[in-house]
């Protein structure tokens, strides 16, 4: 009896066995990494799930990491011949990554250039290297114009500003000061250390008549007529239209959060946690218009990116993984779980996306977007914070901060491309 | 081989067993990466790609930023306010409240509460308490009776002291019991002689008090020097939308290493000036331990 029981179990545990080498034979496993956050890590696993039926000979396992390890852990683990195939990267850390030799390019005839550029929104072309593209996202950021309704209806106000003008006259409305001339209530948050640099940048200084920067982004340009224009503009929110306060509030998000400003500028990821802000109400337009009706933004994203140590089989099951987080379905799907934009017009501008109150002003704003190419973006936010500062805390004026702000940049720059 | 061995000689056999554990402790997780911190000094570095030595280069570069004159006199700023105002505070704090009967447990519990509490969330608190109309308390209070609102945190003069307060007061509670455990070792007999004597109460004080307490002072001064000269987490958390600022007029030495090293990945300058932070602390040491020896 025993002995038969026994008998049973080896045959079994046999089986398994033989089983687990077959199938492994059978099956490639490529690891994703990317830094957690909640909803992108739901989204990544509805993908992977999608794509492991799809394709039942390759395994996917993700790995993720606190946002403030992620750098430091990709960095020191694919060196040491660890980490993943595929790697979500911030684009602005790409030149790096791509120096280092951490990352290889995507074929070219999995991803012809030429479809690329047909397909997804123009800024993606910054990740264009020659022949090939080093990365693609899967999802894209831009900027929008918060608003808080019910301030809004409070002073009377019809509709969101359309043009920076209309902005300005809107602020005025929406200011509140007390007894003594303390702010209170802004009318637009204000603040260099939240989006705001990315709005100067790629936005005001092009209103404005400018370049922000020449020569892909290796010559700074905005030490110019238009750029001092738009530097004035940007301060004289504070000191000659009195609608801002920097500082005010400690964070500019934190104000309209708690209903203190009128009008806030803001990326297309702030929507989750303003969701979540009870008793706001609020509402998001495109970004205001110059005189002209000249409109920009300033587009970011994440990337996916094949690290060097996926080769042979991992390396083909990492394309075709890579083919299928840049899909249309794939897209539809981050932005329905984490309310990130679609990388590809195809997707974005379906009549049901674009014309949607919340994502539709963003969405439409990737069509005339910018991507700025940092070499090291807190550094380079870091002079404009100063260059602001500069003029609202020392009195320097707008020509001086700027021609120090540029310099301090392009000494920057030279460091970085030398 | 053991057995053959003199009784002590195995004891000291058994104390290098004890001592090889914390030794070899500190050398891999501190003497080794010192080592390392000052080879990777002489390179350059940015975590991805490999280490290229570079010689003086990152010294040159730090002698001629102007960010690090900068940031090097904040870093004595913090040393010379934060270290005397919070020795004569702490003092004068102990000296009274050893003398107080009443409540004295808890008077001592409230001014040690803010060693105890998180510097994260005390240097928030502050932050807050700092902020302009609406949601600053102080600034609040002010425009209620009518005075003009104070920057505080957003002035290049008044940031720095500003973070000073709370980072003195939060270190306040530690140098009074220290300060009062000094004060309770001083043998009554000399209080009581000086009193038969009829000597007034500032002689016994600077005769008797102050000289005999110059042990504690000396462990207090070099211990609360060495944590001004390493502030940071004040600072950072009280400035982190613009770290060390307003134009840099906060930023202490380790800040801007930390952000070489963790914001810029420039391993090899944040390293250049980590050593130049080691040397300081060496020599701010060896001239206080050198000042305060007995002769």
């Amino acid at each position: 009896m025993l002995v038969k029981q026994v008998r049973i179990w080896l045959a079994g545990a046999a089986a398994l066995v033989a089983l687990t080498i077959g199938g492994a034979k059978a099956e490639v496993e490529i690891e994703y990494w990317q830094y957690f956050f909640e909803a992108r890590v739901t989204a990544m696993d509805q993908l992977i799930e999608n794509f492991e039926a799809a394709n039942p000979d390759i395994k996917v396992t993700m790995n993720h990491f606190p946002y403030a390890d992620y750098r430091t852990k990709v960095a020191a683990a694919i060196p040491a011949g660890e980490g993943p195939d595929v790697v979500q990267l911030f684009y602005g850390w790409l030149n790096d990554y791509v120096a280092a030799e951490l990352i290889q390019p995507l074929p070219s005839d999995a991803f012809p250039p030429a479809m690329v550029e047909e397909e997804f929104f123009p800024m993606v072309a910054a990740m264009r290297a020659g022949d090939s593209y080093w990365a693609l996202p899967t999802a894209v950021r831009s900027l929008a114009l918060f608003y808080n309704e019910r301030l809004f209806e409070e002073a009377g106000i019809e509709g969101p500003p359309e043009t920076l003008d209309e902005m300005i006259e809107t602020a005025k409305m929406l200011t509140k000061v007390d007894d003594a001339g303390n702010l209170t209530q802004v009318g637009i948050t204000a603040g260099m250390s939240a989006q705001d640099h990315h709005w100067f940048r790629e936005v005001l200084v092009r209103q404005f008549g400018g370049e922000p920067y020449l020569d892909d982004y290796r010559t700074v340009n905005y030490n110019s007529e238009a750029g001092m224009r738009a530097a004035e503009f940007y301060t004289g929110l504070a000191s000659e239209h009195k609608v801002t306060a920097f500082g005010f509030m400690d964070e500019p998000q934190a104000a309209f959060k708690a209903g203190r400003a009128g009008m806030h500028i803001d990326g297309s990821f702030r929507i989750g946690s303003l969701n979540k802000t009870r008793g706001l109400k609020w509402g998001v337009t495109e970004l205001p218009a110059n005189a002209d009706g000249m409109r920009s933004n300033y587009s970011s994203y994440w990337v996916n990116a094949i690290t060097t140590k996926a080769d042979g089989e991992k390396f083909d099951a990492a394309v075709k993984f890579m083919a299928y987080v840049t899909s249309d379905e794939a897209m539809q799907i981050w932005l329905d779980v984490v309310g990130e934009l679609p990388a590809k017009p195809s997707v974005g501008l379906t009549d049901s996306n674009s014309m949607n109150p919340v994502f539709g002003p963003f969405i439409r704003g990737l069509a005339y977007a910018n991507t700025t190419k940092f070499a090291n973006e807190s550094a380079q936010r870091q002079l404009l914070i100063d260059m602001v500062q500069r003029i609202d805390l020392e009195g320097q004026s707008v020509a001086d901060s700027i021609a120090i702000a540029a310099e301090a940049e392009q000494a920057l720059l030279d460091e970085y491309y030398q | 081989m053991y057995r053959n061995l003199s009784i002590h000689q195995k004891h000291i056999v058994w104390a290098w067993a004890f001592l090889a554990v914390p030794i070899l402790f500190y050398v891999v997780i501190r003497f080794y990466p010192t080592a390392n911190a000052m080879i990777i000094s002489f390179q350059d570095w940015n975590l991805l790609g490999d280490r290229v030595w570079t010689g003086l280069e990152n010294y040159d570069k730090l002698w001629n930023d102007p960010v690090f004159w900068k940031v090097f006199r904040n870093t004595f700023i913090y040393l010379l306010l934060g270290t005397p105002v919070s020795l004569v505070v702490s003092f004068i704090i102990a000296f009274h409240l050893d003398r107080l009967r009443f409540m004295h447990g808890f008077i001592r519990m409230l001014y040690f509460l803010p060693f105890m509490t998180s510097a994260v969330a005390m240097a928030w608190v502050w932050r807050w308490f700092y902020q302009p109309v609406p949601i600053g308390l102080f600034n609040n209070f002010l425009a209620t009776v009518g005075i003009p609102q104070i920057p505080f945190l957003r002035s290049t003069s008044l940031a720095l002291p500003a973070i000073l307060a709370p980072a003195v007061w939060a270190g306040l509670g530690f140098q009074v019991i220290i300060f009062m455990a000094g004060l309770r070792a001083i043998p009554r007999s000399y209080y009581e002689a000086a009193r038969i004597d009829g000597v007034s109460g500032w002689t016994i004080l600077w005769e008797i008090t102050i000289p005999l307490l110059k042990p504690t002072i000396v462990f207090i001064v070099v211990f609360s020097s060495i944590g001004f000269l390493r502030i940071f987490d004040h600072v950072y958390n009280m400035t982190t939308t613009d770290p060390g600022g307003p134009l840099n007029a906060t930023k202490p030495l380790v800040l801007m290493i930390y952000q070489t090293a963790f914001t810029d990945f420039n391993m090899g300058y944040a390293a250049a000036q980590t050593v130049v932070l080691f040397l300081i602390l060496l020599i701010v040491s060896l001239v206080q331990l050198r000042l305060f020896r007995d002769r």
